[in-house]
């Protein structure tokens, strides 16, 4: 029960306190711009070949969709970081955590509060992206339902990482160990490509030790495989390569990651005092 | 066998012993250990840095203790079973500002696990009681902060519970918040709820309490019983006349530390119930009485004994 008045609670202040809005509005707009390019490339590509015609808007679909899952991570790690060591810091906590319910749930139920936020977020900006792409020019990503749902399970690592470090860190420190995670990630995913095109075990090596670290970039590049028309995914070095495409054995891993860095947040906040 | 409830009804309200907190290499509680009945209104009083909050904690289980052992309600400190009987309000009471106060008592009477029936009557009730009737529908962010203290008192108060702790409740309260504070502990001990008082205004614990608890060092210094209890060793001073070594003798019966000068004696009862006893016997052999004066401490001069001037620094 108290993990569904905390969820409620978590969810509703993302909403009122316009986390939620804010972070649509500029959504919206993102989408109005990347509608507005993708009208006039469209218009200026009418008299190249068919198969230009037709590859050109996918790349700029997966451009779109490649800032959506970034924006979708920065806005994971800005809504959550602050939630525990906030709470900590101002007391806020205590007034919840005397209540007749366990720790656990209080931090459960904001869990699947951000968790409920970032589904509604990557669903309508997805949603919305693809939707403008084809209405303006037929692009599709291909497998859509499966792409989205990497983007939510790599929301959804950086989420219980940032609860897992917010449990014990300032909303500061926090922030800046999640995101550098993320940026580690990132860089280990470039590495990894480049090593692949360059035929550099060593590199590739590098890359996949930082998809271990955090797989967050890796769960994107499964994501833009599964999403992409096998052209775009030629390009050998962009953030869409699949040169060297984390396998689903990596997946499996990212899913035991969350798993359990949520147990450990759940545990290391139990444990603690406030 | 008796059923757990009554086992739990029959329970002391707070029982801790040898209860123990220490961070890293700081102690912050030394060994706590108290005895509080149902009923009671108990004050917990202390310099800053005494361990007071981190005992409160660990009576809420916000705070794991190193050491000993508490009870609540017949419960383990923190246990899911005590809190559901216990309010509390935390010292500066905070709340997500964007609720409005009768948001916040019905998502706390929520967590209490109470019913929206119930809670359509309970909230009104509260905010009336606390006099935020009319800033019900306002959001916590236009609040003052004696209205929050006044709120957190509301939620404090949310699940009728057995025993209140509340932790400097009057702190950020203006004269009417403060006698509202007052009113309400009473309300809640005739309501038979025990009442545990952290604080550091001893004229408001003066007034309200029943027994104290003087620690320093995280360490329980002495226990009284306040001045208006009749049970308290107290000083008498009797300005008289036409009294004789044989009279002065004849008070040993009642009284120690009797001394004698001109016109006045002074000596110690350890009960108020002596003082009509050694009235009467003084009448009766001749003694004039001009006036019986009892010299009580205040809780400040009290404190100031116990716990000592540099106040624990």
């Amino acid at each position: 029960m108290g993990v569904w008045i905390m969820a409620g609670v978590t969810f509703r202040e993302a909403v009122r306190k316009k986390v939620l809005w804010t972070a649509l509005a500029v959504g919206f707009l993102f989408l109005a711009l990347f509608g507005t390019g993708l009208h006039y490339q469209v218009k200026d590509l009418a008299r190249a070949n068919p198969v230009i015609r037709r590859q050109v808007p996918n790349g700029i679909l997966m451009v779109g969709l490649y800032a959506v899952d970034l924006l979708a991570m920065v806005i994971t790690v800005l809504a959550s970081a602050d939630t525990l060591s906030g709470e900590i810091a101002s007391g806020t906590i205590q007034a919840v955590a005397t209540k007749p319910v366990m720790r656990w749930e209080v931090l459960l139920g904001k869990w699947l509060g951000f968790v409920g936020m970032m589904t509604v977020y990557i669903v309508v900006m997805v949603g919305g992206l693809t939707s403008v792409a084809y209405l303006l020019s037929g692009a599709t990503a291909l497998h859509l339902v499966r792409g989205a749902f990497l983007i939510w399970l790599e929301s959804v690592v950086l989420l219980d990482v940032s609860l897992l470090c917010g449990a014990t860190f300032s909303t500061l420190t926090n922030g800046v160990l999640v995101l550098g995670l993320y940026a580690l990630a990132f860089l280990g995913g470039w590495i990894e490509q480049v090593g692949a095109v360059t035929h550099s075990p060593r590199a590739v090596e590098v890359g996949i030790i930082a998809s271990i670290i955090m797989p967050s970039e890796s769960l994107w590049r499964r994501a833009a495989f599964e999403m992409q028309a096998p052209l775009v995914g030629a390009l050998n070095i962009s953030p869409f390569s699949n040169a060297s495409v984390p396998s689903l054995a990596m997946i499996a891993y990212s899913t035991i990651y969350l798993t359990v860095a949520l147990v450990l947040a759940l545990r290391s906040f139990s444990a603690r005092d406030l | 066998m008796p059923s757990p409830e009554s086992l739990a009804s029959s329970s002391p309200a707070i029982q801790t012993r040898g209860l123990r907190k220490q961070f890293g290499g700081k102690v912050a509680v030394k060994s706590l250990t108290l005895d509080i009945s149902r009923g009671e209104v108990f004050g917990f009083l202390g310099p800053n840095g005494a361990g007071k909050s981190t005992s409160v904690k660990m009576l809420l289980g916000l705070v794991t203790p190193t050491g000993g052992k508490a009870s609540v309600l017949g419960f383990p400190a923190g246990s899911i079973e005590a809190r559901k009987k216990t309010g509390f309000l935390p010292e500066h009471f905070r709340f997500y500002d964007w609720l409005t106060s009768a948001e916040l008592l019905r998502l706390h009477g929520r967590l209490y696990g109470m019913r929206d029936v119930q809670l359509r009557k309970r909230v009104p009730d509260l905010l009336e009681m606390v006099g935020l009737a009319a800033h019900r529908d306002n959001r916590l962010r236009d609040f003052s902060k004696g209205m929050m203290q006044r709120v957190g008192l509301a939620q404090a108060l949310l699940n009728e519970p057995d025993l209140i702790i509340l932790d400097e409740p009057t702190s950020g309260l203006d004269p009417g918040g403060r006698r509202l504070v007052r009113d309400i502990i009473r309300t809640q001990r005739d309501r038979g709820a025990t009442v545990f008082l952290n604080s550091h205004l001893l004229s408001e614990v003066e007034i309200t309490c029943d027994r104290v608890a003087f620690i320093k060092h995280g360490e329980v210094l002495e226990i009284r019983r306040l001045a208006g209890s009749v049970e308290n060793e107290t000083a008498v001073c009797v300005q008289a006349r036409k009294f004789g070594p044989e009279i002065l003798a004849g008070l040993g019966h009642w009284a120690s530390g009797i001394q004698s000068g001109d016109q006045q004696i002074t000596f110690t009862v350890a009960s108020m119930e002596a003082l009509p006893i050694i009235l009467r016997y003084l009448v009766s052999h001749g003694v004039d009485v001009y006036e019986v004066t009892p010299q009580r401490l205040s809780l400040e001069e009290l404190f100031l004994q116990i716990v000592g001037e540099d106040g624990g620094l």
